[in-house]
């Protein structure tokens, strides 16, 4: 029997061979054929951990460093390592109640599990940071983590340089998959312009981990581990004391200044009102002030010297002049009599001037700012010899703003810079029907109607004048540290635009001295300094805006332009200040004392007076306190018909209720504005009636009250 | 071994040194998946606190036990072989009062706290040593049914307790003696019957039962057609065809469902489907938490042991990382990795190369052993060699199946490599009595 079975062996050595070549199959599927099995074993075991690099620092022209970098510390827990601590001694120096610590905790858990650390609290203050640290050992699993901010030891430049912030989706998904999550990124300013420069080069660190997520050390010794590279410093003409000297003049005004050095094309200074401090925007200070200032109608949060959109009033009129002499339809001496207004056209334009004389060349005609003159010249502008045809001298006219650097972007290492507003003569055949002439548009020449610009394009205007002819495009970094050919971001600051050199000498002499003479004699005495030629003209543009559904005048908003001295200027200015009235009663001072500042080095003490004067005083538009009550009723109410949560709106009536004293005191200041028909709202009714608008009209028409 | 004295003549070296080997290649992988950077190896060996230092002791206990074995007479194990299967049945048996339920399985008795015996595990040797010993028997014709059913009572009969003791993975151990049958006289179709149910009981698992049904319906109304020829001269055959469908469709309509609802546990019925690839709904809350109960982490849930060693297997490639620098078993992402997962150290540190070689020895040490069973004169030994070929070609075929994804997860370990001190004296003695057998294989022993 077992000679008969024997073969038999030869079925079982076949089956053990076959068992064992399928598995062997199997094995090289898994471990040859498969990449799959490598990538996913990385997952699991290498840790890339990225190091940051530190951002640069800018400096100022005198290379102080307008802004720093700091470390500040989250606290982080690791909810697995958390066993019999004194958490109510935590809790105490957290000054958080235990239920708060206990729902914390689960929270980590959900959002990073038992074995990872998550941020428990987030940017500790100075003083909570040295409590925790000296107790960090009595609380095992809590651990300070160090993570760098931007500190800004002059609390100034908060538009110009910018924030910077974690970068969302949209950001990573626009540069390409370059940023990570958890990046932090240039949002707005300089740091947005400049983030290829300050940002440095990430490095990675590869760590190993177990399976439940420790750290065991380096992978491979570091093989592939690449160090981080620092950020490169930028260096700019920004003055750090004149910026802060401008900032505090500008507090408590809506409004812009720009100070630009005309050889260089660099910003000495650049300030938006209202003011606000940079550091309140960073670190733990930021979660707190965000919001409130987002959500703010006076738009603290928008750079408004490149941004903000003023009709220049009669700081037009140098440029108006000039371009007239060039185009050769007056002399300088042409003069014309002014009766206090313009009758040329059938709107009659008044002017601040009846005396005999005051027009009678273009130099006194600028030195007291005389309407009719310039309108007069406007028209003659358009319908001059050469073009025969309104809408052609019109173009040649509007080519004239643009060289200025008007109606188009300038190109400012700021983002999201506007282009101000030269109407096309599309526009006016649009709305005019073809039927319009010189007349139409008329107070275009003295700097209203359909035109705006923007405090930057109003001050490189300036440089234009001064230097007679060229500009620089206006920028604040002088250099990068380290440049290479590589780096082209600054090429087109340095390239020379020489857009109206074929203007001649006189012609710029006889507005320089018209200018002068403003200073000198006319409106703009008040920011007269000895010692110093200034050229300079002021303006008052009129403004309107609708509240409460009616067109209400406010007051004026203050224009000034600027530059000094004279001969080889040094700087030029622009200022506007809205809704303070004529521009010598608050703008000019506050360039003069600027440019006192800038070319003296310090200010004279009955000047101190003048500063304190003017940074004391409170410009904030009395209209704001109405429309941030309709903006946030509307916003509670909107939110109350989104989510039929009328929390929103009791909420809001608590604060309500409390300011309505506050806004009885101030009825006699906007009895313009307040409806007479509807009672102020007292309940809710009362507000759903009066508030139905749906935020889309109500956005649309903030956007049509530019501020 | 001295090797020229008395004792060590007539021990087939190779086996020996096989075996030798494997054993060494186990302590080092356990060695390689629990050695943290900086442990003192020396000491740590010595202190026998650590995996690996204990499992050189007991690689040690191994040997001394062998040599034990070797010089003990070879009729020794043919004399005493039911009394070690009586003796292992009432160790069975005592585990019921006295076991300590560990792991969810209830097969163990604790002696304190470090010892732990696992009676089933020492019962595969007796059980061998009884088969041997029944078929051997002069007055034992293995061609005749009734003493192959005897046979298979003989061995069912432990995989049964095991069973009732919720470890199923070591009572299908027991299946394997059948291939030993098989080889002694076992009509083959035994074996392609029982794997025909394999497949059928797979296929119920991947079908919906109806469908099944009708798709059995329809191959033997195709046989049955095919045949009418041979039919219509014997009726018997058309009996038989439906009979056989008949017994498939009750099995695959009735039994599995049955078995998989009443006596598998839900885990392992979840593990049966992660095996083949398919989702597992738990009927009710109580199987969902014995689920969650029995799988390891529970951050991914399913086959998270199989993916983990998957991963770690197929991240070593073609030569593998390297002693010590596995990133996948060295941080502890495969679960079980010193005992039923000890494969995922030797396919992640040595590749596909290092695999290859591990499984040739194992294919070798298996070979070598048939080919000893074949020159044994005494059929007691030669059953007795492919009880152990058998056992451990069980053991090494499922336990890398299982590490690689081709087999469910049941806890079988790796013969000789796999951490565990009973395990390896188990096998190790399994070796040595067949060394001591094959010593006298001039001999006829009864």
């Amino acid at each position: 029997m077992s000679v008969f079975n024997q073969s038999r062996q030869n079925v079982l050595r076949f089956i053990f061979g076959i068992t064992f070549l399928i598995i062997v199959i199997r094995l090289s599927v898994l471990q040859v054929f498969s990449d799959e099995y490598k990538l996913q074993a990385m997952d699991n075991a290498v840790f890339k951990k990225v190091v940051y690099p530190d951002r640069g620092i800018i400096f100022d022209r005198n290379g102080k460093p307008v802004l720093n970098n700091t470390i500040i510390y989250d606290l982080t827990v690791t909810p697995y390592e958390v066993k019999g601590i004194d958490t109510s001694y935590l809790c105490s120096l957290l000054s958080i109640d235990t239920a708060e610590f206990r729902t914390r905790i689960v929270t980590a858990i959900i959002k990073n599990g038992r074995y990872r650390s998550s941020v428990f609290e987030g940017l500790l203050s100075l003083e909570m940071q040295a409590k925790l640290e000296e107790n960090i050992w009595r609380f095992p699993g809590f651990n300070l983590i160090e993570r760098p901010i931007r500190t800004y030891p002059y609390k100034a430049g908060a538009h110009l340089l910018g924030d910077i912030g974690e970068v969302d989706t949209s950001i990573i998904r626009r540069s390409n998959y370059f940023y990570q999550m958890g990046d932090f990124v240039g949002r707005s300013g300089m740091e947005q312009y400049y983030e290829s420069v300050l940002m440095g080069q990430r490095g990675v660190q590869h760590l190993v981990r177990d399976n439940k997520n420790r750290i065991q050390g380096a992978w491979e010794d570091g093989r592939y581990d690449t160090s981080a590279i620092a950020g490169r410093n930028l260096h700019t003409y920004l003055d750090v004391e004149l910026q802060q000297l401008a900032e505090k003049l500008m507090m408590n005004k809506v409004g812009s200044v720009v100070a630009i050095d005309p050889k260089t094309g660099g910003i000495l200074a650049m300030v938006s009102g209202p003011v606000i401090d940079p550091n309140d925007l960073t670190g733990t200070m930021r979660q707190k002030n965000y919001a409130k200032l987002q959500l703010d109608v006076s738009a603290p949060l928008m750079n408004r010297a490149t941004r903000g959109l003023y009709e220049p009033g009669s700081t037009f009129k140098p440029v108006g002049g000039l371009v007239a002499l060039d185009l050769g339809v007056i002399t300088p001496s042409f003069g014309m009599s002014c009766g206090g207004a313009y009758y040329g056209c059938s709107k009659v334009i008044r002017c601040e001037h009846s005396n005999p004389g005051h027009a009678s060349n273009i130099r006194l005609a600028l030195a007291n700012s005389c309407n009719s003159y310039f309108c007069h010249i406007y028209r003659l502008m358009l319908d001059n010899n050469k073009d025969k045809n309104t809408k052609k001298g019109y173009d040649r006219w509007k080519e004239y703003m643009n060289a200025f650097g008007w109606g188009e972007k300038l190109g400012i290492d700021l983002p999201n810079e506007l282009a101000g507003n030269i109407p096309d003569t599309t526009l006016y055949n649009k709305v005019y029907r073809n039927q319009w002439n010189s007349c139409t548009n008329v107070t275009l020449g003295i700097g209203q109607d359909k035109m705006q610009v923007t405090p930057v394009q109003l001050a490189n205007a300036m440089c234009v004048i001064a230097n007679k002819g060229y500009y620089y495009i206006p920028h604040f970094v002088e250099k990068i540290e380290n440049e290479t050919l590589k780096d082209t971001l600054l090429n087109k600051f340095r390239e020379k635009h020489e857009a109206l050199t074929h203007i001649p000498n006189e012609a710029y002499e006889a507005i320089h001295a018209g200018m002068q003479d403003v200073v000198e004699s006319g409106t703009a005495r008040s920011a007269r300094i000895p010692g110093i030629a200034i050229c300079a003209k002021t303006g008052t543009a009129e403004k309107y805006t609708v509240l409460d559904g009616k067109r209400i005048k406010l007051p004026n908003n203050s224009m000034f332009v600027c530059f000094a001295p004279r001969e080889n200027p040094r700087i030029a200015i622009a200022v506007a200040v809205e809704n303070a009235g004529f521009g010598s009663t608050w703008a000019a001072p506050i360039a003069s004392i600027l440019i006192e500042k800038y070319l003296t080095d310090s200010i004279r003490t009955e000047r101190q007076k003048d500063v304190e004067r003017i940074s004391g005083a409170n410009l904030m538009p009395s209209y704001l306190k109405r429309k941030q009550f309709v903006a946030d009723s509307t916003r509670a109410y909107y939110w109350f018909n989104l989510r039929k949560d009328s929390s929103y709106i009791r909420n809001f009536l608590k604060g309500y209720r409390a300011k309505t004293e506050d806004v009885k005191q101030n009825k006699a200041t906007i009895t313009a504005n307040t409806d007479k028909n509807k009672p102020q709202q007292s309940n809710v009714e009362g507000l759903a009636v009066a508030y139905t608008t749906d935020t889309k009209k109500y956005l649309r028409r903030r956007n049509e009250e530019k501020f | 071994m001295r090797r020229n004295s008395e004792t060590s003549k007539g021990i087939d070296s190779l086996l020996l040194w096989l075996y030798i080997l494997l054993c060494l290649v186990g302590i080092i992988s356990i060695f390689a998946t629990t050695y943290s950077e900086g442990d003192d190896i020396t000491r740590s060996f010595l202190s026998f606190k650590t995996d690996y230092s204990k499992q050189a002791f007991f690689f040690l206990a191994s040997i001394i036990i062998g040599t034990a074995i070797i010089l003990t007479d070879s009729k020794f194990f043919t004399a005493t072989a039911n009394l070690w299967y009586v003796f292992g049945i009432i160790l069975l048996l005592l585990v019921f009062p006295f076991h300590s339920n560990i792991k969810g399985t209830e097969s163990i008795i604790r002696f304190g706290n470090s010892f732990q015996l696992q009676p089933i595990q020492l019962c595969i040797v007796f059980t061998n040593l009884a088969l041997a010993k029944y078929i051997s028997r002069a007055e034992t014709n293995f061609s005749n049914t009734k003493s192959q059913m005897i046979a298979a009572v003989l061995v069912l009969t432990p995989a049964v307790l095991a069973i009732m003791q919720k470890e199923t993975g070591l009572a299908l151990v027991y299946f394997s003696f059948f291939l030993v049958m098989f080889r002694e006289g076992l009509p083959g179709f035994v074996l392609v019957i029982g794997f025909s149910l394999a497949v059928l009981v797979v296929a119920t698992l991947l079908i919906d039962r109806t469908i099944l049904a009708g798709i059995l319906t329809g191959i033997a109304i195709l046989v049955i057609y095919l045949l009418r020829r041979q039919i219509k001269r014997h009726r018997s055959l058309l009996y038989m065809v439906m009979g056989v469908w008949l017994v498939c469709v009750v099995i695959q309509f009735f039994a599995v469902p049955l078995i998989f609802d009443k006596a598998l546990k839900p885990y392992q019925v979840k593990r049966i489907y992660d095996t083949i690839g398919k989702e597992y709904i738990p009927k009710d809350e109580a199987a969902r938490a014995d689920i969650e109960k029995n799988t390891v982490s529970k951050k991914t849930g399913d086959n998270y042991n199989v993916r983990q060693s998957k991963i770690a297997i197929g991240s070593g490639g073609l030569t593998g990382k390297g002693l010590l620098k596995g990133t996948q078993t060295r941080y502890a992402f495969v679960p079980e990795q010193r005992t039923d997962f000890i494969f995922c150290t030797i396919g992640e540190g040595f590749g596909f190369v290092g695999s290859v070689i591990f499984i040739l020895l194992y294919l070798s040490l298996l070979m070598r052993i048939v080919t000893i069973a074949e020159r044994q004169r005494s059929v007691f030994s030669r059953c007795y060699a492919y009880g152990v070929a058998s056992v451990l070609f069980f053991h090494i075929a499922i336990n890398l199946c299982m590490t690689i994804g081709l087999a469910p997860v049941i806890g079988i370990p790796l013969p000789f490599v796999s951490y565990g001190g009973l395990s390896l004296v188990t096998f190790s003695a399994m070796i040595f009595i067949l060394l001591r057998l094959d010593k006298d294989r001039q001999m006829v022993l009864r």
